[in-house]
């Protein structure tokens, strides 16, 4: 039975990697906008449907 | 003569805003809108092909109907531009905006596209919770000011502060990284103490050993780090010989660590570890959940933001943007039409128009000659006016206010909250009974004396008291944010529940403070074009009104134009003759009722309607006043004069109280004569008028109709369409107070429990670990649901009253 001690040893050592990762990811302030982001990744990246006029004038 | 098709009264909604178009509708295309404004906003959208901000979110855009024009030319000036640009090279710059307009998907992504409009812009992000909006910018391609205004055109207008511009992380970090760390800590712990209560074999002593070092390792983070506070504050409340709920929590917490330690370190027991750390995580909890504050609306703002930022001043014959608060005695300045004067001054060279509306209340705009002193804060209207500084900002007549001792003194000491109240009591009788239970030990079994005063101690800690507060109010707090009610803090519901006396302001707040311009009468679109550049050419009030309401483009020069002193003005367009004025001008034969003045308008000599100029009530006030009068005294001060007193008889009983022509001083007094004579004064108003009476009040209420713009400081800002609510609003508080009473007993009844196993000796670990959190949860289930449960009701309810006439 005294496997167990090194495990517990290790399981909160990992424990203490994700709890560091939480304050991390919070003080980088990645909580301050919740909503943003989840409809941020719904948008369509649409291409230009005309190239501007004036850049093709440019061009010749 | 052919007439167009007449307005027909539809529920229809404009394709941009979603407000219904009564008055008019304005088409392009398929499309359908409220005014000019909107319809603009959609044309630029279209010719740049990013009308899916009309398919993520159905009528997201922002109503241009009340939005008053501003200038940003000011952002250009290098010194101005250096404090609000966060980052600035050749090519590439950063700009943060507060833009309190953003509310919607559409918002998110039309801004995010910004790009697509200005090739100027690289790139825009929104942080949709806290309104703001991130731009990065080539600045030799587009200036500052032209981004603000490029916002402003699509309904987006950025507010601009010198303090607080650059961002700052929130206080609210720090709660939550104790949070997670007492979270992190109780759930080990937890585990770790299972073995225990599950029984072990004697075999496995060595182990058992391990986990109670390890639980006591754990635990030095949860008392040390994340419970700091508690004994912060039960020092302190020491120091100031004032018992609050945080000395009892604190005695209480220090007797579970030193007992648990005490256990361990004589391998007496595996102590209360996991009970500790549970009742710092739930007490953090608690208090994460009081701590919800509203991003974006600010309760303490003063003068300096309802002032601009920059105004032009002549310095060696030329106009420059300047700080107004260098502004000194003698100092030339130029104020454009909208713009708001910022210091006292004299007029130089012209009439003007001023609109104090939001200043003394009064609703109509005040004539001022070449010569007349005036007092800072109103709003130009009207050609361009120079001004002679007379006064720095900081002393005019309108900023002295601020000099009141009322804004200098801390609000909370004058106050007793029912939690202190009650943890006094409390604490009171957890010392008296944990003594006679020492004494009473003392005299059978002295060897158990510090066992069992300890375990008093421990069970005595007022966790599930702790928690009542802020779940009952806290979660009513966010019942009257869905409702357009925001609250400063959740204990503004305490002084709301105690509310006898009501004061209203009139301008702004029984009434709109913005006048509304109706037209009766038929008018194709193409005419009301012409109306409206025959209007703009006027600088007369009323014309600037009618013509800021049809904001038509101008399409057909005038030829020719001529100004009628108090009769009305008349032009030519095309080979139209328009006339606009009264009706005796325009050759009106009818009747004309002189209850509301009128505004006539003629073509080619044919009258065709007139424009009706006045400030409407809110919807609902009448019955809001009727039943707010049936509990309370109510009364009305306002800064304008008597002549509307006739109108507010008419919704206010005849027993309230009706005070014209009262200052800013006048009804801060008047509030504080209350308050000496035992009343409790609730203050609704919303101009900077009323200032110094909402801070002096128990409860200041800042009514506002766009949650963007400047609201004085106060306690709590209520939307203006929710104003017929509030009398709900003050009882579902003392509802929130009775919920409050009941939670209190619930804890209190757990407390006995735990106390009667404590005096006899019997806590064992285990049942301190089952009792204690099973006691905060039942409380904040409690508090949670009883909460939902009466807003339910109440809401509920009103919406039966109110959609009964209809049916």
């Amino acid at each position: 039975m005294s496997i167990i001690i090194p495990l517990i040893f290790i399981s909160l050592a990992i424990a203490l990697i994700f709890l560091g990762a939480f304050i991390w990811t919070m003080r980088s302030g990645q909580y301050d906008d919740t909503y943003g982001p989840s409809v941020r990744m719904l948008f369509e990246d649409k291409k230009k449907i005309k190239p501007t006029v004036n850049a093709s004038k440019n061009d010749s | 003569m052919e007439l167009a098709e007449p307005p027909v009264k539809t529920k229809t909604k404009c394709y941009h805003c979603g407000l219904p178009c009564d008055d008019f509708i304005i088409a392009s295309g398929e499309n359908i809108f409220c005014c000019y404004g909107c319809k603009a906003v959609y044309e630029i959208l279209n010719d740049n092909n990013l009308c899916d901000y009309y398919s993520l979110d159905q009528t997201p855009g922002v109503s241009l109907r009340h939005v008053r024009e501003e200038s940003f030319l000011f952002l250009d000036e290098p010194e101005i531009n250096r404090k609000i640009v966060s980052f600035a090279s050749d090519d590439f710059s950063r700009v943060h905006f507060f833009v309190p307009a953003i509310h919607c998907i559409s918002c998110i992504w039309l801004l995010e596209n910004l790009q697509r409009l200005n090739e100027g812009v690289i790139r825009s992000e929104v942080n949709f919770s806290g309104k703001k909006i991130t731009i990065d910018f080539n600045r030799s391609k587009i200036s500052l000011g032209a981004i603000a205004r490029l916002l402003a055109s699509l309904g987006y207008a950025p507010v601009i502060r010198l303090e607080g511009q650059k961002s700052r992380p929130s206080a609210n970090r720090f709660l939550i990284t104790k949070l997670a760390i007492a979270g992190f800590c109780f759930g080990n712990i937890m585990l770790l103490s299972f073995p225990e209560y599950l029984g072990m074999d004697e075999a496995d002593h060595e182990l058992k050993e391990v986990f109670s070092y390890l639980n006591l390792l754990l635990a030095l983070p949860v008392i040390f780090y994340s419970g700091q506070a508690y004994f912060i504050a039960a020092w302190k409340s020491f120091k100031q010989q004032q018992i609050n709920i945080d000395v009892p929590i604190a005695a209480g917490l220090a007797a579970l660590f030193v007992r648990s330690a005490y256990d361990i370190f004589t391998h007496t027991g595996p102590g209360y570890l996991d009970s500790l750390s549970g009742l710092v995580f739930l007490l953090l909890v608690g208090r994460w959940f009081q701590s919800k504050t509203y991003e974006s609306l600010a309760f303490d703002r003063d003068y300096k933001s309802y002032f601009p930022l920059a105004i032009q001043k002549k310095i060696n014959e030329a106009w420059k943007s300047v700080l107004v608060y260098d502004l000194v005695k003698g100092d030339l300045i130029r104020v454009r039409n909208m713009e708001i004067i910022p210091a006292d001054s004299f007029v130089k060279g012209t009439e003007a128009y001023i609109d104090y509306s939001f200043i003394t209340g009064e609703s109509k705009p005040v004539h001022v000659n070449a010569g007349d002193f005036i007092y800072g804060g109103g709003r130009l209207i009207g050609q361009p006016v120079e001004f002679v500084v007379e006064k720095k900002i900081s002393q005019g007549h309108l900023t002295n206010l601020w000099n009141n001792e009322v804004f200098h003194k801390k609000e909370e000491s004058r106050y007793k909250k029912i939690i202190d109240r009650a943890a006094q009591k409390f604490t009171w009788a957890v010392m008296t009974l944990s003594i006679v239970t020492a004494l009473y030990w003392y005299l059978i079994d002295p060897t158990q004396l510090w066992l069992v005063f300890t375990s008093v101690l421990m069970v005595a800690c007022p966790c599930a008291l702790a928690l009542a507060a802020p779940f009952t109010f806290g979660n009513m707090q966010r019942v009257f944010g869905r409702h357009g009610f925001y609250l400063k803090n959740a204990e503004v519901i305490e002084r709301l529940a105690a509310i006898d006396s009501v004061v209203f302001d009139k301008t702004g707040t029984v009434t709109y403070g913005a006048s509304e311009v109706k037209f009766n009468g038929l008018l194709t679109n193409e005419e009301l074009g012409w109306v409206t550049t025959l209007a703009n050419a006027s600088t007369h009030p009323l014309s600037m009104l009618i013509s800021k309401f049809i904001s038509y483009p101008l399409l057909r020069p005038l030829k020719s134009f001529s100004e009628i002193p108090s009769k009305g003005i008349e032009g030519v367009i095309g080979d139209h003759t328009i006339k606009i004025g009264s009706a005796s001008f325009v050759g009106f034969q009818g009747e004309d009722s002189t209850a509301n003045s009128k505004i006539y308008v003629s073509i080619d000599s044919i009258v065709r309607g007139n424009f009706t100029v006045e400030l409407s009530l809110r919807k609902g006030i009448g019955e809001l006043i009727k039943k707010l009068s049936a509990q309370m005294q109510v009364f009305l001060l306002s800064g304008d004069h008597e002549l509307e007193e006739k109108r507010m008889k008419t919704i206010f009983p005849a027993n309230a109280d009706l005070y014209f022509n009262q200052t800013p001083l006048d009804k801060l007094h008047f509030v504080s004569n209350l308050q000496q004579n035992g009343f409790r004064v609730m203050m609704v108003g919303d101009g900077l008028n009323d200032s110094g009476a909402l801070k002096q009040s128990d409860v200041g209420i800042a009514i506002t109709d766009d949650t963007g713009v400047f609201t004085p400081a106060s306690d709590a800002i209520l939307k203006g369409e929710e104003l017929p609510h509030l009398n709900q609003f003050i009882k579902l508080s003392k509802s929130a107070m009775t919920i409050l009473k009941i939670a209190f007993g619930i804890s209190f009844f757990y407390n006995i429990i735990t106390l009667s196993f404590a005096v006899s000796g019997n806590l064992s670990p285990l049942v301190a670990a089952v009792l204690m959190p099973l006691s905060s949860m039942s409380v904040v289930g409690f508090s949670t649901l009883a909460v939902n449960w009466v807003s339910r009701n109440c809401f509920r309810v009103d919406s039966l009253e109110t959609s009964s006439p209809h049916i």
